[in-house]
Parts: C-alpha cells; sequence; structure tokens
C-alpha cells in the first residue's frame, strides 16, 4: 500500500478518533493550551503596550522587545521552562509548555498595540481632545478603533507563534498534537507522524485565517478603508 | 532537576568543551546553508517579481503559508519523504528564509527613486546594468536587514533540527528533557541565543561596511 494510503487508513481507523489519545482529545488539548496561553499574553502585554503608546513612554523598548523576542528560540524557552516548572513543583506536561508560551505572547502584542496607538494621526487626538474628550474617551473612541488592525495582528502574530510553540510540548510530556509526532518518530510510526504533522499544519494556518477573518469582523469599516493605516510590518516568527 | 543538584554544573561545561565547539559549529553550518540558499533562491524569485509584479501575491502567498507551518510539522511532513536527513532539516529551514528575504529585496529595489533608474537609463545602461549597478546597491541595506531577520529566526529554528538527529546546539536541549539533567538545557539555551545575538551584530557591522552611506546621513 502507498505511504499515503496507509496515512489515509491510520485517519480512518476509528480507535484513532476515541480516548486519550483521540484526534478530538488532541486536537482539544492543543487548542486550550494555546488558548490559555494567548490569554494570559494579551491581559499581560495589551495594556502595558496601550498605557505606553498613549502615554508615549519608553517607546525603545516598547519597539525592540519584539526584535528579542524574536532571538528567543522555542526550543530553548522550553528548556528554560523545565526548570523553572519543575522548582516550583508543577512536575511536566501542561504547565511547564505553558510558562514557555507565555513569554512568546508577548512581544508582539506589546509592541503591535504600542506601534498601532502611536500611529494613530495626532491631528486626529487633538480633534478628540477639542470635542471636549478626557483620556478615557481619547483611547476608546479614537485611538483604539484606529490601533485595532495593529492589535489584531499582534495577538494573531502571538497566536500563530503559540500553536506551534505548543507542538513541543508534548517533548516535556505534554498533550496536544505534537504527541503523534513526537510519538510517531519514536515508535518510527510515519504514518501517526504523518497526521500529526499534517494537524498541526492545518490547525496554524487556520489560526491565522482565523484572525484575518476576526479582523474583518471588528474594525470598523471606516478604519478598515483607509489606506493609510499601517500594515502589521512584520509577520509572525516561524516556531 | 533533581533536588539538591545545582542548576548548572561547571564541571559538566568542563567536560564536554569539545562537544560544546563541535555542536556550535554544526549550528553555524545547518544556518548558513539555509540562509545562503533561501538568499539564491530569493534572488532570483525576487528578480522575476520585479519584472513581473503580477506574480508578487500569489509568490508571498505561497511562502506566507509555508511560514505559517510549524517547523516540528513541516519537518515531520517531509520524513516518510525524505527521511531523518540534512536534506529535510534544510528544506524546512531555507524554506522559513523565503518569506523575508523576498519581501526585502523586492521593496529595497522598488524603493529605488524613479528618476534615479531613468537617470542611469538615460546615461545609456542596459537594464542589466541598472540593476547591478543602480537598483541592488541602493537597495542593500534593506536586503541586509532581512538577513538579518532571516538569520536569527534561522539559528532559532535550527534548535529543532535536533530532532530529527541532525545536530546543532538543540541537541543539548534534548539531552537535557531527556536525561532531566539542567546542564545542558541551560546550556544549549544561552548559546543558541547568544550565537544569534552575536550573528546580528556581526551583520551590523557588514551592512555598514557595505553601505557606508546610510550611517553617513542618519
Amino acid at each position: 500500500m502507498s505511504f499515503l494510503g496507509s496515512v489515509l487508513g491510520w485517519l480512518l481507523d476509528p480507535t484513532h478518533w476515541q480516548g486519550s489519545d483521540g484526534i478530538p482529545t488532541r486536537i482539544a488539548e492543543h487548542v486550550v493550551l494555546s488558548g490559555l496561553a494567548v490569554g494570559v499574553g494579551v491581559l499581560i502585554a495589551l495594556p502595558i503596550g496601550v498605557l505606553l503608546g498613549h502615554t508615549n513612554r519608553a517607546g525603545f523598548v516598547a519597539i525592540n522587545v519584539a526584535n528579542i523576542g524574536r532571538a528567543l528560540p522555542s526550543m530553548a524557552l522550553l528548556a528554560l521552562a523545565l526548570p523553572v516548572a519543575f522548582s516550583l513543583g508543577l512536575g511536566l506536561g501542561f504547565w511547564p509548555t505553558f510558562l514557555a508560551l507565555v513569554p512568546l505572547a508577548v512581544p508582539p502584542i506589546l509592541t503591535n498595540s504600542f506601534v498601532g496607538i502611536r500611529s494613530v494621526d495626532r491631528d486626529v487626538v487633538e480633534a478628540a481632545r477639542g470635542m471636549g474628550m478626557g483620556e478615557w474617551g481619547v483611547l476608546r473612541q479614537a485611538e483604539l478603533p484606529i490601533a485595532a488592525p495593529l492589535m489584531i495582528a499582534g495577538v494573531r502574530n502571538a497566536a500563530v507563534a503559540i500553536v506551534a510553540t505548543a507542538t513541543l510540548g508534548a517533548l516535556v510530556a505534554g498533550g496536544g498534537l505534537g504527541r503523534y509526532i513526537v510519538d510517531g518518530l519514536a515508535r518510527q510510526q510515519p504514518d501517526r507522524l504523518f497526521v500529526g504533522a499534517l494537524l498541526v499544519a492545518l490547525l496554524a494556518v487556520a489560526t491565522e485565517l482565523g484572525f484575518g477573518l476576526f479582523e474583518r469582523l471588528a474594525v470598523s469599516a471606516g478604519v478598515r478603508n483607509t489606506s493609510q493605516q499601517p500594515r502589521s510590518s512584520a509577520a509572525a516568527t516561524p516556531r | 532537576m533533581t533536588p539538591g543538584e545545582p542548576l548548572i554544573r561547571w564541571d559538566w561545561i568542563a567536560r564536554n568543551l569539545d562537544a560544546i565547539g563541535q555542536r556550535i559549529a554544526e549550528h553555524v553550518v545547518l544556518t548558513g546553508i539555509a540562509v545562503g540558499i533561501g538568499l539564491l533562491i530569493s534572488f532570483a524569485l525576487s528578480i522575476w517579481i520585479v519584472r513581473q509584479p503580477r506574480w508578487y501575491g500569489p509568490v508571498t502567498w505561497v511562502t506566507g503559508i509555508l511560514y505559517t507551518i510549524p517547523s516540528l510539522a513541516l519537518f515531520a511532513l517531509l520524513i516518510p519523504f525524505t527521511g531523518l536527513s540534512l536534506l529535510t532539516a534544510e528544506i524546512g529551514l531555507i524554506g522559513y528564509t523565503l518569506l523575508i528575504l523576498i519581501r526585502n529585496i523586492v521593496s529595497g529595489i522598488q524603493s529605488v527613486p524613479a528618476d534615479v533608474r531613468e537617470a542611469a537609463l538615460g546615461m545609456g545602461y542596459t537594464q542589466r546594468q541598472v540593476l547591478w549597478q543602480v537598483e541592488l546597491p541602493l537597495a542593500l541595506a534593506v536586503i541586509i536587514a532581512g538577513v538579518r531577520i532571516a538569520t536569527v529566526t534561522t539559528i532559532g529554528l535550527t534548535t529543532v533540527t535536533a530532532l530529527i538527529g541532525q545536530g546543532g546546539l538543540g541537541y543539548f536541549i534534548l539531552e537535557g528533557i531527556q536525561r532531566f539533567f539542567s546542564t545542558p538545557l541551560i546550556v544549549g539555551a544561552v548559546l543558541s541565543v547568544t550565537l544569534a545575538i552575536l550573528v546580528d551584530g556581526a551583520l551590523v557591522l557588514v551592512q555598514r561596511w557595505l553601505t557606508p552611506w546610510t550611517s553617513a546621513r542618519s
């Protein structure tokens, strides 16, 4: 039987669709872990980026943190998270992976929310002030809607990097789709390996496209149609 | 990571200096091949895109999808066809350099002012001479900026190739995870980050040396 035939056979085997090592469970583990990490990353980085952007402070740091993040390899983050998780008594699996994922989310979200807020036309901000808006009003009604596309792009880059890196969690006994890849390598089962890789790749691409769709829905039409809107300059770092 | 064990055992490092040197060399070679070949492919595609701009969209779309695929998944997708080989590692690593390099080469060439190009043509330059003697030198700063990003990214991704048996500093990280031993873990992580920072700095120097006018202007 050809290789792709055996992959199809593996996929159609009903035992691979149930239980704790079944495809639905592994996808759920992958999505939940990634979602939590992105969520915590947003909670940490977005307020800081918005605050620094609004007050125009620490610009050098806010812009360069993304480059530092790029130089941090996922494997290295996982390597450094493992002793930390252990010394905190959190064990293997979920926690060391989670601790490795959150730092990946912070740089792109922080930089993009800072740049997004800073790139709002100063005339617009002045006009908002002139209309009697306070700091909060300027932020909520002028800066945030205009910065939204860049901020969403930052979260998207973080999410794609996290979905990719969550795969490596299988190396430290975590769940998720990386299990199939790591186990497929260890047991020399190319069909398991290939299915795992395919599902991870599809999940990453779906994350990217999903955020594109979300951006279309979330960004106000007036903002989307202005051509001056800075597009997200840097794509996510492959992980 | 056993209780009572120090986080870093310096005697392990002292005993393994040779192995560390060898893994650094492997890491540099894996990265060098990927960025070198990636640059050649990107260069050819970019020259073609500059002549045929309607292909810019499709090329960045395909390389963008490639860029989104997680490295471990991409290697795993290739293994059934190319095995646990250097070829598998390099196809993946080269693939990840393309998007950034093509974007920067194309935008570098396109940012050359039209009057400069026309002046060169007016002076009797051929298309080829305009490309090599006017457009590329002016685009060089942007191109090197792309090479910096591609190189730093590749150094990070090369840590993953240890999983498919191709060595590099990821080998220490893997060894540390498998033996529950924090010293190689930290050595691998710290050295790969240090290598990325050093190479990035070296490329900044190369850029200053090749395009002295950019620093004089700013």
